[in-house]
C-alpha cells in the first residue's frame, strides 16, 4: 500500500472499519480494473490472432491499427437494450451474469502477484480457487434455465455436465501439485518451485501440465470444447437470449475466467513470478517480479487463443469421453504412481 | 500394432500438433486481406457495375428508344417511354433504372445498336432513402456524362474481342 494512500486516508474520520473497509475496496479496484482492461484487449488479441492464422489482418480501423477497437466494442455493448425475453423468470435471468463474473473475479483475491503483493494470503488457496472456478457454472445453469429457451437450456446442460466433469480432472491434476508442494497456500507452491526454469512443476508433472491444461480450456467452455456456444446447433447456447450489458457481462466473465485458468497454469506449473534463470532472481529486470508472471500468462493465453483457431469442435460424447475415459483415469494412476515414488522409492526427489 | 500406434499417437497429440503447426506457420505468412476502401482489386473492363446512358461527342444522346433493352431486360428493371422530339426524331421521354431490380447480367448493354445504356465499372453507390436506387434518365446521362472517359476506354479495349 503506497504511502500517499495511507496519507489521504488519515483525513477520514477515525473509524476502524472504514479504514479497512477503504484499504480493501482500493486493493479490489487495483486487481479489478487492471484485469477489465486486460479481458477487452484479450479478445482483440484473440481477434488479431485468428486473423492472422487465416491470413487474414484482423480489426484494424478504429484508432491506429484497431487498438480502440475493444473500446468501441465495449462501449456498443453498453449503448444497447436489455431484452428481457417475456416468459422469463426476471429475477434469475438478471442474476445469472452478475453470477457468472462473480466467482471469476473473486478467485483472483488469492491470486499472488509476487511473494508480498497478493489481496489476501489464506492457507487453503488452492481450494478457494477451485470452489470458485467451481460457482462459476451456476451462472450458465441459471441463465439457460432463467431464459426459458430451449437452445439456452440445452446448453446450460452441456455446460454443467462438462464442466462437472472437467472439474474432477482438474482437480485430481492440482492434487499432483500440492503432493509435490506440500502445501495448499498458492504463495507457497510458487515458492517450492523457485531456483529456475528446471525447478518448475512443468517438467516433473508434465502429463498433469497438459492434462490441466486440457481440462481449463474445457472448464473455460473455449474451443475445442465449446458445445455450451455451438453457434452451429444452438446458437449461441446459454446467452442467446441476452443482449447489451447481460451478454457483455458473460462475455467479461468467460474471458476473465481465462485469464485466471492461465494465470494459475503459470502460478502452479511455471513458476508464478520467478525468473527462468535461478541466478538472476535479484537483478532488477530478468529477476523475480510481477512481469514474469504476466509473460508467463499471456504465454498462455496464447495457447487459447491458437486453440481456437486450430481445432474444429468436440462433439459433446467425446468430450465425455476425454474427461471420464481419458483425464481422470491417467490422473487417478499418476496420483497412485507419484505417491508411491515419493514415499516408497529413492526417486521421490523428482518431485520435490 | 496399428491400435498401439494410434493409442500412442492420441496420447501424444501427434495430430493436435500437426494442426497447431499448420495454423502456428499460416500467422507468419503474408496477409491476402485487401483493405477495400484504401485498396482495391483488378477490375475486368467487361465488369458490369452502375449504368450509365452515353451521348455522342456533339452531345447528343445515343439512344432512340428501340427499347430492346426493355425487352431483353430478365429483371424487368427497365422502364422506357417515348415519344417524338420537336425536330422529329424519336428519343426517350422516360428512361428508369430499378437498380433493386437490376441483376447486372448486361443484357441491355449487348442488346443496345448504338451503345447508349452501358455498365461501368463503379461498384459503391448506395441509397439511404426508399426510391434513392431508382435511376431515371437524367441520372443516367450523368453518369455517363461524368465517366464517358473511362466507358469509352473500356468500350476500345473490349473492341477486339467482339
Amino acid at each position: 500500500m503506497p504511502e500517499w494512500i495511507l496519507y489521504l486516508l488519515d483525513f477520514l474520520p477515525d473509524w476502524d472499519w472504514l479504514h479497512v473497509l477503504l484499504i480493501a475496496l482500493i486493493k479490489v479496484v487495483a486487481i479489478v480494473a487492471p484485469l477489465m482492461l486486460a479481458v477487452a484487449y484479450l479478445t482483440f488479441a484473440e481477434r488479431k490472432l485468428i486473423g492472422y492464422m487465416q491470413i487474414r489482418v484482423g480489426p484494424n480501423r478504429v484508432g491506429p491499427r484497431g487498438w480502440l477497437q475493444p473500446i468501441a466494442d465495449a462501449l456498443k455493448l453498453l449503448c444497447k437494450e436489455i431484452v428481457v425475453p417475456a416468459k422469463s423468470n426476471k429475477y434469475l435471468f438478471i442474476l445469472a451474469p452478475i453470477l457468472s463474473i462473480g466467482p471469476s473475479l473473486a478467485a483472483w483475491s488469492v491470486i499472488p502477484f509476487t511473494d508480498t503483493l497478493v489481496l489476501s494470503d489464506i492457507n487453503a488457496g488452492l481450494l478457494f480457487i477451485l470452489a470458485m472456478t467451481s460457482i462459476g457454472v451456476y451462472g450458465i445453469i441459471i441463465a439457460g434455465w432463467a431464459s426459458n429457451s430451449k437452445y439456452a437450456f440445452l446448453s446450460a446442460m452441456r455446460a454443467s455436465a462438462q464442466i462437472v466433469s472437467y472439474e474432477l480432472a482438474m482437480g485430481f491434476a492440482l492434487v499432483t501439485v500440492l503432493m509435490a508442494a506440500g502445501s495448499l497456500n498458492l504463495r507457497e507452491i510458487v515458492l517450492a518451485q523457485s531456483g529456475g526454469i528446471t525447478d518448475w512443476y512443468l517438467w516433473p508433472l508434465f502429463p498433469m501440465f497438459i492434462v490441466y491444461f486440457i481440462s481449463g480450456v474445457a472448464e473455460t467452455n473455449r474451443a475445442p470444447f465449446d458445445v455450451a456456444e455451438g453457434e452451429s446447433e444452438i446458437v449461441a447456447g446459454f446467452h442467446v437470449e441476452y443482449s447489451g450489458m447481460t451478454f457483455a457481462v458473460f462475455f467479461l466473465a468467460e474471458y476473465a475466467n481465462m485469464i485466471l485458468i492461465a494465470a494459475l497454469t503459470a502460478l502452479m506449473f511455471m513458476g508464478g513470478w520467478m525468473s527462468p534463470v535461478g541466478a538472476l532472481a535479484d537483478t532488477p529486470l530478468l529477476g523475480d517480479g510481477i512481469h514474469w508472471l504476466l509473460l508467463k500468462t499471456s504465454f498462455v493465453l496464447f495457447f487459447f487463443l491458437w486453440f481456437r483457431a486450430t481445432f474444429p469442435r468436440y462433439r459433446y460424447d467425446q468430450i465425455m469421453r476425454l474427461g471420464w475415459k481419458v483425464f481422470i483415469p491417467l490422473t487417478l494412476i499418476w496420483i497412485v504412481v507419484m505417491g508411491v515414488a515419493m514415499f516408497l522409492t529413492p526417486w521421490g526427489y523428482l518431485f520435490h | 500394432m496399428k491400435k498401439a500406434i494410434d493409442v500412442i499417437k492420441s496420447l501424444f497429440l501427434i495430430e493436435l500438433l500437426k494442426g497447431m503447426s499448420v495454423t502456428g506457420r499460416h500467422m507468419f505468412k503474408k496477409k491476402i486481406t485487401v483493405q477495400y476502401p484504401d485498396e482495391r482489386t483488378p477490375m475486368s473492363f467487361r465488369f458490369r457495375g452502375l449504368h450509365a446512358l452515353r451521348r455522342y461527342a456533339n452531345g447528343e444522346e445515343r439512344c432512340i428508344a428501340c427499347k430492346l433493352c426493355e425487352a431483353v431486360c430478365p429483371a424487368l428493371a427497365i422502364t422506357i417511354d417515348s415519344d417524338l422530339r420537336e425536330d422529329g426524331s424519336r428519343r426517350t421521354t422516360r428512361y428508369d433504372i430499378d437498380l433493386t431490380k437490376c441483376i447486372y447480367c448486361g443484357f441491355c448493354e449487348e442488346a443496345c445498336p448504338v451503345d447508349a445504356i452501358v455498365e461501368t465499372r463503379v461498384i459503391d453507390y448506395h441509397g439511404e432513402n426508399n426510391g434513392d436506387l431508382y435511376y431515371t434518365k437524367e441520372m443516367l446521362l450523368a453518369n455517363g456524362d461524368l465517366m464517358e472517359e473511362s466507358i469509352a476506354r473500356d468500350k476500345k479495349l473490349d473492341a477486339p474481342y467482339r
